[in-house]
C-alpha cells in the first residue's frame, strides 16, 4: 500500500531534506587529500570534468580539472558544491520498510530481508495479475550501463513492457524531432564549432542557468563577431546582451519558425542546391509556410514584426550558423513540431555538417543523451533500436540469449504509466532516479495514482519526495560511488570514475537490480560482476545500431577525453576491424558513410537525405482564457537541479535561492495590487500555490514564471497540465493558463518548514 | 610570488550571476568556508545584470594607507594581502576607505579579511579559484596576449578615478573598445544617473522589449 506512513513533517524531520555544510575535514586546511579522482559532475548534461578530493572514504572537496577540453576547469555553483552530497546526514545507509509506528514512518531492515520482500511482492503481484502488472521507472542521471541494465531487467527479468524513464520529461521531443528529420538523435557538432560562426540562435534555453558552461562558448562566438539571437519569454542572463531578442509568447514557437522560414523563402535566403541534393519534403513545407506572413506571425507569437524580419535577414544571409534549443521549445504538447520548426530553419540554410555550423539540443540531465539510447525508453532497444522492429528484436534477443517471442513489445510513456496505475492495471512499481511527486505535471494526480499501488519499491540514496510513498526503500549509490559512462551534450561518451565506496548497507544500483533478479530466481543475464562487464555487453548490443558504441572502450575514452558516437568496431563499408576508429565528432559531413544510408548520403535514412517536416502550429492545451488569463511557465534556477533531491540538501546552494518565487512583471503586478515580496497565489484548473512575488521587468507582462525544484505545497507542478505531445509524450510544462492574486493569508507551511523542505 | 605575466581581468558584461565564483572562493585554503567575493545584482527589478567584485590590488592601496596598525601589506608581486592577524585591530578604517568596497571586518574573529587573489594558488602558479571555475569567464586569469586574442571587442584598463583620487590597480577591468574614456574609468561620473559619454558598445537589451505586450485581465 503506497500511502504516506505518517505526517509529512515527521518524515521530513527524520529524513530531510536537511542541509549539509562544510565542516570537519572539509573545512580544515590542514588536511591533505589521499588522492584526486578525475571524473565528471553529477548534475547536468554538460558533464564538466572535475577532480574530487578524497580522504579515506569521504569526498572532502574538489579541484578544477583544467585539462578536460569541454570545460577546462570551469564549473557552475552546483559543480563546485556537489561534493557536499556525500557523507550527508540524510544519506540512506540501510534499507527501509514502511512502518507508521516507526520514527519518521520508516524502520530500518536488513538489505537481504528487503530484497526478499521485494522479490516476494513482485512474484505475488505477477502471479495474481500477470507479468504486466509490474512497472519500472528509471532515469537519465544514471550511467549508460545502468540504463542499459534497467531496460534489459524490465523486459527479461520482470517480463513487463512497462518501463520508461524521466527523460520523458526532458529529451524526448528533441529526440523524436531529430529522428524524423535526420534519422539520428544526437547534437550534430562539438561545441567548439560554435566559435567562429556568424549567427548563434538560442531557442528556449536559459543557457546561463541551466547549462552555464555553454555561456562561454556563445560569448566567445560573439567576441569573434557572431550575432546572438535569443527566443524566450524572459530576459534571461544570456538574453541580456543578445543582439536580437525574440520575446515569444509561451507556446508559439512553431509559428515563429514558420514565419521566419517564409521570409527566407520569399527573399531567396535558402540553399536551393542543398535542399535539392540532400533533403526531401521541402515543397510541402513551403506550401504550409505561405500562410505565415510577418503580420500573422507577429500576431500569434507576440514578437514584433520588425524583429521577425531581422531574424530572417540575419539567419537567412549568414554563411555559418549554430542553432540550439532546449526545454523552452520542447516542453509543449507541440514539442516535436517546435523542434521540427527549428530544424527546418537549419536544413533550409544548408548549414549543417560543416565546420563552424551546427545544430543541437542542450541535454538536461547528466546522461540526457546516453540515457535515451540504450533501451530504458518504453519503445526502445539498445543502440537506438526500435522494440517494434522485427530485425532489431531478433538481434537483441540473440545478444540477451532469449527467445524473441519472450521479449515484450512497446510499453507506454511515464505519465501514461501513472494513468495505468490509477486505472488499476499496474499494481506494483519499482523506481530509481525518478522523483515524480516533484517532477511530473499535475502532481496531485500522481499522488492519487501512487496511493493505489499494492507495492512500491524505491531505490535512492536519499528518501526523495516520492519514496515517502514506498513500501520498501533500497539504499542505492551516489554517482561518485560507481563507475560507468555517460554521453554529454555534444554526444561525447565520457567516463565517470569511482571515488568512494557506498556507506553502510547501500549498494551500487546495478548490484541491487541483479540482487532482485537473483531473489526472483530469474538470474539469467544478470550475473555481471562490474560495470565494465555490462559495458562490454552493451558494446555488442549497440553494434550496428545507430548509437553504435562497439568501438568504444573505457581506455579509448580516457585516452581521447571522450569518444563521440557512432564509433564502430568494424568499418561500415568494408567490415574490417577498425580498433583506432576515433568516433564521430561532427555528423553529416559531405561524403560521410553511415550504417543506414550506406554511402547514399550523409543523413541516416536509406536515401541519405534529410527530411523537412511540416511543423504545424497548434495553440497550447489549456491556453489562456477569460477565466485563466495569464500564462504560467516553469523552469530552473542555476543553484538547484531537477527535483532537488540532491541540491535541496546542499546548504550553500540553498542559500543562493532558498525558496521558489513567482516572477511577475511590474505592469501586471500593479494591476493586481501586488508588490515585491508579497505573498501571491497562482491558480490553474488543477491546483494553486502561494509563494512570494518577485517583481521584475525581465519577463513578459502577460506571463508568470515559477521554478519547479521544490516539493509539496511549494511545487510548481501542482499547477502544470499533463497534456502531452502526441508523438514524444513530453508534458506541456512551459505553458498553461493561470490566474494570480494577492494571497489572502501566508501559506499553511509558513513557519513549519525550512526553505528547502 | 605570483608570476608577473599572469594577470586578473574582470569583464562584468559577461557576468551571469551564477555565483560559481562565490562558492569556489569558500574552498580557498586561506579563508576556507568564507567567500571574499562580492557578487550583486545592480538592480534585479530592472535587469539580470550582476557584477562580481574581487580585490583590485591597488598599487597604492588605500586600505593599507589608512590602517592605523600597519596590518595590510602589499607583497613584491603586487598582491595586497589580507590583514595580518596579530596586527589587525578590526577598526574598520579600511572598510570605510576602500573605494571599491572590498574589505570586510569579521566581528567573530576580530579581523579584516579580503580577497588575496588566492595567494595559496597564484603563488604556486595556479589560477585563482574564482577565475578557474567562472563559466562565463567574466573573471579571467591569464596573460595580456591571451585576453587581447580572446576579447577583440574590449580592452583592459587598470586606472580608475574616484573624485580627486586616481587609482591604478593590478586587476584589470574590461571596457568596450570604442569610446574616448576607455583607458580610465571615472567611477564618480558613472554613479550619476546620466553619466557623461556613456558608450556601451556591446549589445545590451535596453529598450523595453515587452513594450508592446498587453496585459489583459
Amino acid at each position: 500500500m503506497a500511502t504516506i506512513p505518517t505526517d509529512e513533517l515527521n518524515i521530513i524531520q527524520h529524513f530531510g531534506p536537511h542541509l549539509a555544510r562544510m565542516s570537519g575535514e572539509r573545512l580544515s586546511t590542514a588536511i591533505e587529500p589521499d588522492r584526486l579522482v578525475k571524473t565528471h559532475c553529477c548534475f547536468c548534461g554538460q558533464q564538466c570534468g572535475i577532480q574530487l578530493k578524497v580522504k579515506g572514504n569521504e569526498v572532502i572537496g574538489f579541484e578544477p580539472w583544467e585539462d578536460f577540453p569541454f570545460n577546462r576547469g570551469m564549473l557552475c555553483p552546483k559543480g563546485v558544491k556537489r561534493y557536499l552530497q556525500g557523507s550527508h546526514p540524510d544519506r540512506l545507509t540501510t534499507a527501509l520498510r514502511r512502518d507508521p509506528k516507526a520514527e519518521g514512518g520508516f524502520a530500518p531492515i536488513s538489505y537481504a530481508d528487503a530484497i526478499a520482500k521485494v522479490a516476494s511482492e513482485i512474484q505475488r503481484i505477477q502471479n495474481a495479475y500477470g507479468n504486466d502488472a509490474i512497472a519500472m521507472l528509471s532515469g537519465a542521471s544514471l550511467t549508460t550501463e545502468k540504463a542499459y541494465l534497467n531496460g534489459k531487467f524490465a523486459r527479461v527479468c520482470l517480463k513487463t513492457p512497462y518501463i520508461d524513464y524521466n527523460g520523458r520529461l526532458c529529451m524526448v521531443s528533441a529526440g523524436a524531432g531529430n529522428k524524423k528529420a535526420f534519422g539520428i538523435d544526437r547534437t550534430t557538432s562539438p561545441w567548439s564549432d560554435m566559435v567562429g560562426t556568424e549567427v548563434v540562435w538560442v531557442a528556449g534555453s536559459n543557457v546561463a542557468e541551466c547549462s552555464p558552461i555553454t555561456t562561454n562558448y556563445i560569448w566567445q562566438a560573439r567576441e569573434q563577431g557572431a550575432k546572438v539571437i535569443v527566443q524566450d519569454p524572459r530576459i534571461t542572463p544570456i538574453a541580456r546582451t543578445c543582439d536580437l531578442f525574440l520575446p515569444v509568447k509561451p507556446g508559439r514557437d512553431a509559428a515563429l519558425f514558420s514565419g521566419v522560414l517564409q521570409l527566407m523563402i520569399e527573399n531567396g535566403w535558402i540553399d536551393r542546391q542543398f535542399i535539392e541534393n540532400h533533403t526531401n519534403g521541402f515543397e510541402q513545407l513551403a506550401d504550409y509556410c505561405k500562410q505565415w506572413t510577418p503580420a500573422k506571425t507577429a500576431e500569434v507569437t507576440g514578437v514584433p514584426e520588425r524583429s521577425i524580419r531581422l531574424a530572417a535577414e540575419w539567419w537567412g544571409q549568414a554563411k555559418s550558423s549554430f542553432l540550439f534549443h532546449a526545454r523552452g521549445i520542447e516542453h509543449h504538447s507541440v514539442g516535436v513540431q517546435n523542434v521540427l520548426g527549428a530544424i527546418n530553419l537549419v536544413l533550409a540554410s544548408g548549414r549543417i555538417g560543416k565546420p563552424k555550423s551546427g545544430y543541437g539540443t542542450i541535454t538536461g540531465q547528466a546522461n540526457g543523451q546516453g540515457g535515451r539510447e540504450h533501451g530504458q525508453k518504453c519503445d526502445q532497444l539498445p543502440g537506438l533500436r526500435d522494440i517494434a522492429n522485427p530485425e532489431h528484436r531478433k538481434y537483441i534477443a540473440s545478444v540477451w540469449k532469449i527467445d524473441e517471442k519472450d521479449l515484450p513489445g512497446p510499453g507506454v510513456d511515464a505519465y501514461e504509466l501513472m494513468r495505468k496505475i490509477d486505472a488499476g492495471e499496474i499494481k506494483g512499481l519499482i523506481s530509481i532516479c525518478f522523483n515524480p511527486m516533484v517532477s511530473l505535471p499535475d502532481n496531485n494526480f500522481v499522488r492519487r495514482a501512487l496511493e493505489k499501488l499494492e507495492f512500491y519499491v524505491a531505490i535512492d540514496f536519499f528518501l526523495n519526495d516520492t519514496a515517502r510513498y514506498a513500501d520498501i526503500v533500497l539504499p542505492g549509490s551516489l554517482q561518485e560511488e560507481d563507475e560507468g559512462v555517460v554521453a554529454q551534450v555534444e554526444g561525447r561518451v565520457i567516463k565517470i570514475n569511482k571515488a568512494v565506496d557506498c556507506p553502510g548497507e547501500a549498494r551500487q544500483d546495478w548490484r541491487i537490480i541483479q540482487d532482485i533478479a537473483k531473489a526472483l530466481n530469474r538470474p539469467h543475464g544478470f550475473t555481471f560482476t562490474s560495470p565494465r562487464e555490462i559495458f562490454e555487453e552493451l558494446r555488442i548490443a549497440s553494434k550496428g545500431g545507430i548509437a553504435d558504441y562497439s568501438g568504444i572502450t573505457y581506455e579509448k575514452i580516457e585516452r581521447q577525453f571522450g569518444v563521440f558516437w557512432p564509433c564502430p568496431s568494424n568499418d561500415y563499408k568494408t567490415g574490417q576491424p577498425v580498433p583506432d576508429h576515433p568516433g564521430t565528432p561532427r555528423l553529416f559531413e559531405p561524403g560521410s558513410y553511415n550504417s543506414i544510408a550506406k554511402g547514399n548520403g550523409p543523413f541516416y535514412f536509406p536515401d541519405g537525405k534529410a527530411r523537412f517536416n511540416v511543423s504545424e502550429y497548434r495553440a497550447p492545451v489549456d491556453d489562456i482564457s477569460q477565466e485563466y488569463p495569464i500564462f504560467l511557465t516553469t523552469g530552473r534556477v542555476v543553484s538547484q537541479f531537477l527535483s532537488g533531491t540532491q541540491t535541496r540538501r546542499i546548504g550553500p546552494l540553498v542559500d543562493q535561492y532558498p525558496e521558489p518565487r513567482i516572477e511577475i512583471h511590474p505592469r501586471l503586478a500593479e494591476k493586481l495590487g501586488i508588490q515585491d515580496k508579497d505573498w501571491v497565489t497562482a491558480e490553474t484548473r488543477r491546483g494553486s500555490i502561494t509563494l512570494r512575488a518577485m517583481v521584475v521587468t525581465t519577463i513578459r507582462p502577460d506571463t508568470i514564471f515559477i521554478p519547479y525544484h521544490w516539493a509539496g505545497k511549494k511545487s510548481a507542478n501542482q499547477l502544470t497540465v499533463s497534456a502531452q505531445d502526441p508523438i514524444s509524450k513530453i508534458p506541456q510544462y512551459k505553458v498553461c493558463g493561470c490566474r494570480v492574486k494577492k494571497a489572502d493569508a501566508p501559506p499553511s507551511y509558513e513557519g513549519k518548514l525550512e526553505a528547502q523542505q | 610570488m605570483k608570476p608577473e605575466h599572469l594577470q586578473f581581468f574582470i569583464d562584468p558584461n559577461r557576468c551571469i550571476g551564477c555565483q560559481a565564483c562565490v562558492q569556489a572562493c569558500t574552498e580557498c585554503d586561506t579563508h576556507r568556508g568564507v567567500s571574499m567575493i562580492h557578487l550583486e545584482y545592480i538592480e534585479r527589478s530592472r535587469s539580470v545584470q550582476t557584477v562580481p567584485v574581487v580585490c583590485m590590488h591597488c598599487e597604492q592601496p588605500t586600505c593599507a594607507e589608512v590602517c592605523p596598525a600597519d596590518a595590510i601589506k602589499r607583497t613584491a608581486d603586487g598582491v595586497v594581502q589580507s590583514a595580518r592577524k596579530p596586527r589587525c585591530i578590526a577598526c574598520g578604517n579600511c572598510v570605510m576607505a576602500c573605494p571599491f568596497g572590498v574589505p570586510e571586518v569579521y566581528e567573530d574573529r576580530q579581523l579584516m579579511m579580503k580577497c588575496d587573489m588566492c595567494y595559496d594558488r597564484t603563488s604556486t602558479g595556479k589560477k585563482p579559484m574564482c577565475a578557474t571555475v567562472c563559466p562565463s569567464q567574466a573573471l579571467f586569469f591569464g596573460t595580456r596576449e591571451q585576453i587581447e586574442q580572446l576579447r577583440p571587442m574590449s580592452v583592459p584598463t587598470n586606472r580608475f578615478q574616484f573624485g580627486n583620487q586616481s587609482i591604478t590597480t593590478q586587476v584589470n577591468m574590461m571596457l568596450p573598445k570604442d569610446g574616448a574614456h576607455q583607458m580610465l574609468v571615472n567611477v564618480t561620473d558613472a554613479m550619476n544617473d546620466q553619466p557623461k559619454a556613456r558608450n556601451v558598445s556591446l549589445p545590451v537589451v535596453s529598450a523595453d522589449p515587452f513594450a508592446e505586450v498587453e496585459v489583459a485581465l
